[in-house]
């Protein structure tokens, strides 16, 4: 087949148009000659015999006549062993290896294979020759750090192959030939362990979905309690700049309950990835007791990169998610911000000259957003075995104001909203998630009755609170006043969280089971006090008391000694009643 | 070999239009008519049609123009001779110094390999305590400087420029005052760090064009100076009539305009300019403060809220001061873990007191009856607004610690502030009256 070619006939952004010959498909791969190097492109639209191509780098110096080269590929990803703990661009690019080769500055059109060439892989084969095999089958398996990871017949081949060859156990780098397949029409196949996977495309080699029923700990109280996360499901935390969405995922990224955890750092400070990129070689997860990055892969496209590759990245990511979720391994994925992919699906669209909609988005920007959180969800492969992708978006609304169209969009897709408040991050109370507007479809670690009992305390406490603003303390009844202050004492000793503290930071779901049945108790007594003074004073040194069993760990006596403190304090204020 | 073209299609704004062939994308020409030579850049190629955006403004130049295409994109000529110069934003001398033109080179370069960076951790030390106290300015960082138009944002940055132990200062002016730009360069004359400065400056009289391309000069220079092994401050001001610049030019090309008349793009252009802050790892650094004016003293305004998303936290400078509260320098636990024992509980004890402080003052406003606590918040306050947040006081980080302990030993009991004991019993001032300036250094 020949390879379509074509000119450029127009520049403007990062958007060329060229007049081409030949057969050209939507999303094709191309290449856009600018010396001796060809900048990587895209095309999203074809009039007649011209094309309008994204280019996934910088366009200075593109000129009108300039060659440009159609790959007859759509925008792919490799995948197989090797990508964990790598730190890829948008674009599946390794940055360490691209940094080796070109120093401190990326240069335009270097590329480098994703997974590396030169490392071998001990490949167990788990079928032999004139076995039946489909796409997605297992063919044999490879250790990968803490995983078995699973070599499979690449998803791309449709109908059914019979093994004509298949590797002996042993040692091969990722593009060797380890099996030849044979299809219905006796045509051969080579598969190495690599395959390619289009990234526009969801994976679906699965039996069926399944409901996201169990809960994703993420150690963090007010979410795991409050409004929880499920794994297979999805969940959005808007936030204004400033209120702590980075470290909240930088947070869940670290303690999640999961296999694998994948980072979608799009569009926002590289000074952000830098911390994660340094940090987790050398954070163990407890899970495992290797480094978190050997659980790890991190598609970094920040802001000062090419926009139009910002856009690939969430799907890069999303792809590579999948792909682990064949190995039935549990992936979530955190996707650090969305808002600045719909930027730049906006910037596409501008140049495009597209109709735009709400705030210049383009119209399709809903659908967009729905299909992207689409593809996670939890899985029965065929096999039997479970697996699943969680999606976590965060979403940076202008001006702070939740009423814009992407986090309406992004609303109608998830099971959970965190939404952050810059009230609660101004007054320190982290995390910002704010504890009356947010809310989650879930089940979490503890009983919903529960959790609703200790809601309505913080809504009657906020109400108090509103209204001693203006009548004071004096013309609160005092019924009232305990309202409030209970509600506070949930939410500076429960809700708020150390991150930096070791115990605090994280805490597990058997733990938050425990603190909050004690918790809810003090919530439910009918506490008396002769005046406001002590009742203050009474919750000042529970909340205390309550902060110091929040750093002390289980197993130490000292958890127990506090509870039982406690406990006696709130025995003593209800004797009283 | 370059052709000359004389047929201007189309004027509209500081865009013209003419036929040419062979041009590239971001190329440079010169545009020759009655009104004068001028420079101008390639923004738009459309078969043989080319769109030039006219760096001294369209204005004047007639339909038989004459452009030349000079074959490459926007250069600045860089060597050590820079220092001590000013120059307009097209590059060219605005001081009475010769023109340069040896080692040029193009500006808006490629972006830094996220994985060559490292967790910065230097502090940069300014003299103003509600910076180094409480919101320490670390080296490679980008901060901006929110404020309404008429605070002080301009002097605070000369000041910042002039106490921080850099090597360069480049200072790159948008839209500026021509006053402002004579208090800066008087100022940084006077106190003797012209000659490690570098200005670009585009003042509100200069041609708009020019305007937009003072960021990407200044911090072109700044990334030469930090490949030398230099430590780099760039003082952008103000990034507000920079953003306007584009908008005016994104108007004009017809550009579907996002929010406020902005263009979608804004906060890829702005985080393309801020990114440019970085350490390097064998190698210098560049720090940006930047002005960022917000119109109407709202800080949901696209320009601030846009920059709010990208910089390493931001500085309010509100009536004169720097507010403690939304004032925010994501970096400084980078850092402030590392300078004194007590750092880190000083900041936070003196920011929660002021804040029940000022929820005193709200209640006294508000007529309700001050109890003796709200009394001693009060007094307190009265100091801390004093003595630590005006903007005048200029004392190193540790002579402001032992100040804090000071103000702190004057208003309040030990135990009501709720300091780790150990930190009382080290750094708490034994008399309580002693006036501040018999003091020997806290201890």
């Amino acid at each position: 087949m020949s390879r379509t070619t074509g000119t450029i006939i127009g520049v403007t952004g990062n958007m060329i148009t060229v007049k081409f010959d030949g057969v050209v498909g939507q999303n094709e791969v191309a290449f856009a000659k600018l010396g001796d190097v060809g900048l990587m492109s895209e095309v999203v639209r074809v009039r007649g015999t011209r094309a309008d191509l994204q280019v996934f780098e910088d366009t200075a110096g593109l000129g009108v006549g300039d060659r440009v080269e159609f790959s007859g590929n759509l925008l792919s990803v490799e995948l197989g062993p090797g990508l964990l703990a790598q730190v890829f661009d948008g674009l599946q690019n390794p940055l360490p290896r691209l940094a080796e080769m070109c120093g401190f500055f990326l240069r335009r059109g270097a590329r480098l294979p994703a997974l590396p060439r030169d490392r071998r892989w001990d490949f167990t084969p788990e079928v032999k020759v004139g076995d039946s095999v489909v796409a997605g089958d297992p063919l044999g398996s490879v250790p990968e750090g803490i995983f078995t990871h699973r070599v499979m017949v690449p998803f791309g081949l449709t109908g059914a192959f019979k093994v004509a060859q298949i590797a002996p156990a042993g040692a091969y780098t990722a593009d060797l030939e380890i099996a030849r397949l044979l299809d219905a029409q006796g045509v051969e196949r080579s598969v190495a362990m690599v395959q390619r996977w289009p990234v526009r495309f969801p994976i679906r080699l699965y039996a069926e979905r399944l409901r996201p029923t169990e809960p994703l700990v993420t150690k963090v109280r007010i979410i795991d309690t409050f409004f929880p996360v499920a794994r297979g499901g999805a969940y959005c935390i808007p936030g204004p700049f400033g209120a702590g969405k980075t470290v909240l995922q930088q947070i869940t990224s670290r303690h999640a309950d999961v296999d694998i955890v994948v980072i979608a750092a799009c569009g926002e400070r590289a000074g952000e990835i830098v911390e994660t990129l340094r940090e987790f070689p050398r954070l163990i997860d407890p899970r495992t007791g290797r480094s978190l990055m050997e659980r790890t892969v991190i598609i970094c496209n920040t802001s000062a990169m090419p926009v139009a590759a910002r856009e690939a990245s969430v799907y890069t990511a999303v792809t590579i998610a999948e792909y682990y979720r064949q190995m039935s391994l549990n992936v979530l994925l955190l996707a650090d911000s969305t808002s600045r992919w719909a930027q730049a699906l906006r910037e596409t669209s501008g140049r495009l000259e597209e109709i735009p909609g709400e705030e210049a988005f383009p119209a399709y920007l809903d659908s967009v957003i729905a299909n992207f959180y689409e593809r996670g969800g939890g899985v029965r492969l065929k096999n039997g075995a479970t697996g699943s992708v969680t999606i976590g978006g965060t979403i940076s609304p202008a001006g702070g104001n939740f009423d814009e169209p992407v986090t309406q969009a992004t609303l109608k897709v998830v099971g959970a909203f965190h939404g952050l408040s810059r009230a609660r991050s101004d007054a320190r109370r982290y995390p910002a998630i704010d504890p009356l507007d947010s809310w989650s479809k879930y089940a979490g670690v503890v009983s919903r009755d529960e959790v609703e009992t200790a809601r309505r305390t913080l809504r009657a406490g906020n109400e108090v609170g509103q209204m001693m603003k203006v009548v004071g303390e004096e013309g609160t009844s005092m019924d009232d006043f305990v309202t409030y202050l209970k509600a506070e004492y949930l939410d500076d000793s429960y809700l708020q969280q150390d991150a930096y503290d070791k115990v605090d930071g994280a805490s597990t779901a058997e733990r938050q089971r425990h603190m909050f049945g004690v918790i809810g108790a003090i919530l439910r007594a009918p506490t008396h006090f002769p005046d406001k003074t002590a009742a203050r004073r009474f919750f000042h040194q529970l909340t205390q008391t309550t902060k110091e069993w929040n750093r002390a760990a289980m197993d130490d006596p000292e958890f127990k000694t506090l509870q039982e403190r406690i406990e006696n304090m709130v025995t003593e204020a209800t004797a009283h009643a | 070999m370059r052709r000359l073209y004389h047929r201007v299609d189309r004027i509209a704004g500081n865009v013209i239009n003419v036929r040419a062939g062979d041009v590239k994308y971001r190329e440079l020409a010169e545009v020759s008519s009655r009104a004068g030579t001028s420079r101008a850049q390639v923004i738009r190629l459309n078969n043989d049609e080319v769109s030039l955006q006219v760096f001294a403004g369209a204005s004047g130049v007639t339909t038989d123009a004459q452009i030349r295409f000079l074959g490459h994109a926007m250069r600045v000529p860089f060597s050590d001779a820079l220092l001590g110069r000013v120059f307009t934003g097209g590059a060219t001398p605005r001081d009475k110094g010769p023109a340069l033109s040896e080692n040029l080179i193009e500006i808006g370069g490629p972006p830094v390999n996220p994985a060559k960076r490292i967790i910065p951790d230097k502090m940069v030390r300014t003299g103003i305590p509600m910076i180094d106290v409480f919101n320490s300015l670390v080296e490679s960082q980008k901060l901006p400087i929110f404020a309404r138009a008429g605070e002080p944002y301009n002097p605070l940055l000369a000041r910042i420029a002039l106490q921080a132990e850099v090597d360069v200062i480049i200072l790159g002016g948008m839209g500026l005052k021509h006053d402002d730009y004579l208090f800066f360069r008087d100022n940084l004359e006077e106190n003797g760090a012209i000659s490690r400065t570098v200005m670009f400056i585009h003042t509100a009289a200069d041609p708009i064009v020019e305007c937009l391309l003072v960021p990407d000069i200044s911090l072109a220079v700044a990334e030469q100076f930090a490949l030398q092994n230099k430590r780099v401050l760039v003082l952008l001001t103000d990034m507000t009539n920079f953003s306007n610049a584009m908008k005016e030019i994104a108007i004009t090309m017809e550009q579907v305009p996002s929010n406020r008349g902005y263009p979608g793009d804004l906060y890829s252009q702005l985080a393309v300019r801020y990114e440019k802050a970085v350490d390097f790892d064998t190698s210098g650094s560049i720090t940006i403060l930047a002005a960022t004016t917000m119109p109407g003293d709202d800080v949901t305004h696209p320009v601030p809220d846009n920059t709010g998303y990208i910089t390493e936290g931001q500085f309010y400078l509100r009536e004169g001061r720097i507010e403690p509260f939304g004032s925010l320098s994501r970096l400084k636990q980078q850092v402030n873990g590392k300078t004194r024992e007590d750092h880190r509980a000083i900041m936070n004890t003196l920011i929660q007191l002021y804040a029940g402080h000022n929820e005193s003052v709200e209640k006294r406003s508000m007529g309700f009856r001050a109890s003796e606590w709200d009394n001693k918040l009060l007094r307190y306050g009265e100091r801390f607004e004093k003595e630590m947040m005006d903007l005048s006081v200029n004392i190193p980080l540790e002579q402001a610690l032992d100040l804090g302990w000071e103000i702190l030993a004057d208003c309040f009991e030990p135990m009501e502030t709720g300091i780790p004991t150990r930190l009382i019993e080290k750094f708490w001032p034994a008399k309580k009256e002693t006036p501040i300036s018999s003091v020997s250094n806290g201890r």
